[in-house]
């Protein structure tokens, strides 16, 4: 079930379906990653590898990096990625050091 | 190994000015931008907006379209998705495009790598949906999405405009949050006459608020102690204004109190900076021509000092006038007549900022805050952790990095760097000048090993 998210989305692009955290999720097509999860309702990012404290897009401009996420194995701003079909994405956690790919 | 004239970073008001103008001046151009389209944060998304979205985002960010349509030109290359991560001496520019590590060569360089928010540490400030009201905005212009239940924090201009268009979006604000006093307006009010120049941004502002008024959302000014509180996720802002206590629950916090020069690329050339006291920030420091103290180094726009987007335009034509001059393409002469109006444009354009300085302070509270506050979000040092680093002996922001890895996780100090300034600064009870800054070296972005392995055997044999 898609859960609540607190923005609203005005657009009416066509969408596509990439996998977050394994399971499919409908997007709109050549949309921004970080948007496009905060308009999916995801509030959590990742996990702060320091404390394990939840962390979320914070400037969206690819400065602060707080939206660091895995794509096909690399950590990327999602703020800075378009979605394309097919996009495979998954969280950070804790445990999986951001700074090991970079 | 590509080789041009002049090599431009940033494709926003500045960096696309600069290009086109050099281009048209027979340069040998390419402009570099991380974005995939081009018009920098002001401007972004602007080439993909619907002409609805547009008109509610308002006819100043529709204009970028105008810079956007004039890059595609003779002698201008322009690079979107390329993200610099190296640029040495020479000119030698390392960029990472489509996931492929390439190197291009120039003789100039012009940085127009603009500004970025000024970091607001206050409390709770990490939490999942406590953003900038940049990235608000940001999310409105690229995505059209807005968020419902959202409360704006800070000061400053760009508070209202961005209230203005989620009220247009349909989604206005819970409530406004200001920390600006009313002795910072009248310590505003000195410079009226400044303002009465720039009197279009002067009723711009009027307008704005008018629309606030009428859409019934309700302002707090000269707010103290403010903080964010949730546990996984922002749920109120509490703060203390007018003599009582407020709480107002919200889904989103947007925090702002101005914006400063994004110096990371600069920095990392050496360019000197020195404390600018009116906009409480570092600045490069260069000449009129936004010439920097590095041979054939240039800086336009916002990176250069906070002018706004209609000053970073007019800056980036001047600053390619003088590389075109310096290039042998332009007579000195020449040069000064073609200059003259786009400064004297200039001067009327940044009129109203002594007034905009002085009445929209930075939030003190997030200058200098509370022991508690986290300062580097990434390795979680609170300004608490910076003081007592002080204490132990520690002099300078970079010897912070041995004290407690401050401004060592992936924003490179990005979020930090001034609050570290400032917090020993205050500690040492010395100038920020005094302090000085991080050392920022490159990779100035993440390169992967995969990215340099796909590197072209030219581009790595380079000029050896």
């Amino acid at each position: 079930m898609k859960p609540v998210s607190p923005f609203l989305e005005t657009g009416t692009a066509p969408q596509v379906t990439i996998q977050f955290d394994g399971a499919p999720m409908t997007v709109p097509q050549g949309s921004n990653l970080a948007a496009a999860l905060l308009a999916a309702g995801i509030r959590t990012f990742r996990q702060s590898p320091v404390s394990g404290a939840p962390r979320a897009p914070h400037c969206m401009m690819g400065v602060c990096f707080e939206c660091l996420v895995d794509i096909d194995g690399v950590s990327r701003q999602a703020c800075m990625v378009d979605v394309s079909e097919g996009l495979v994405v998954n969280r950070l956690a804790k445990a999986e050091d951001p700074d090991a790919d970079l | 190994m590509q080789t041009f004239d002049v090599v431009i970073v940033g494709a926003g008001p500045a960096g696309m000015s600069a290009a086109t103008e050099a281009a048209d001046l027979g340069l040998r151009v390419a402009l570099l931008d991380e974005q995939l389209s081009p018009g920098g944060q002001i401007y972004r998304g602007v080439n993909g907006v619907s002409a609805e979205r547009a008109k509610l985002l308002g006819a100043d960010y529709a204009y970028g379209k105008t810079l956007t349509s004039r890059l595609p030109r003779d002698g201008l290359a322009y690079f979107d998705g390329a993200v610099v991560w190296a640029i040495e001496d020479g000119f030698c520019i390392s960029y990472t495009k489509d996931a492929k590590a390439s190197v291009l060569n120039a003789d100039r360089v012009v940085l127009a790598t603009g500004a970025m928010e000024r970091p607001m540490p206050i409390p709770g400030w990490t939490l999942p949906g406590v953003m900038t009201a940049g990235a608000g905005q940001i999310l409105m212009k690229q995505s059209g999405i807005v968020a419902q239940n959202a409360v704006l924090v800070g000061t400053g201009p760009l508070l209202y405009l961005v209230a203005a268009q989620m009220i247009r979006f349909g989604a206005p604000p819970v409530a406004l949050v200001e920390t600006q006093t009313r002795s910072d307006l009248i310590r505003g009010a000195r410079y009226a006459g400044g303002a009465m120049r720039g009197w279009r941004y002067l009723r711009k502002g009027l307008a704005l608020l008018a629309e606030i008024k009428r859409a019934g959302v309700p302002r707090h000014r000269a707010a103290t102690g403010i903080q964010v509180e949730g546990t996984d996720r922002a749920e109120a802002v509490r703060f203390h204004a007018d003599g009582a206590e407020h709480r107002i629950v919200c889904d989103t916090v947007f925090l702002h109190h101005g914006v400063v020069p994004n110096t990371q690329a600069a920095r990392a050339l050496r360019v000197p900076h020195f404390w600018d006291d009116a906009q409480a920030c570092f600045v490069p420091n260069v000449d009129s021509w936004g010439m920097a103290d590095v041979e054939g180094l240039f800086i336009a726009g916002d990176g250069a000092g906070i002018g706004g987007a209609k000053s970073a335009e007019l800056a980036g034509r001047i600053t390619a006038l003088r590389v075109a001059e310096l290039a042998g393409k332009l007579a000195v002469a020449d040069r000064d007549r073609k200059a003259a109006p786009l400064q004297a444009a200039s001067q009327t354009d940044r009129a109203v900022r002594p007034f905009l300085n002085a009445a929209y302070p930075p939030y003190t509270g997030a200058l200098t805050p509370d022991d508690a506050t986290i300062i580097c979000r990434c390795e979680e040092i609170t300004a608490g952790d910076i003081r007592r680093f002080a204490k132990l002996g520690c002099e300078g922001p970079n010897q912070t990095k041995a004290f407690g890895r401050v401004g060592m996780g992936p924003c490179q100090g990005r979020y930090c760097g001034l609050s570290v300034t400032m917090l020993l600064a205050e500690a040492h009870a010395r100038t920020p000048d005094d302090i000085g800054y991080y050392r920022i070296r490159p990779p100035l972005k993440p390169v992967t090993l995969g990215e340099l392995a796909a590197m072209s055997a030219p581009d790595l044999e380079g000029e050896v």
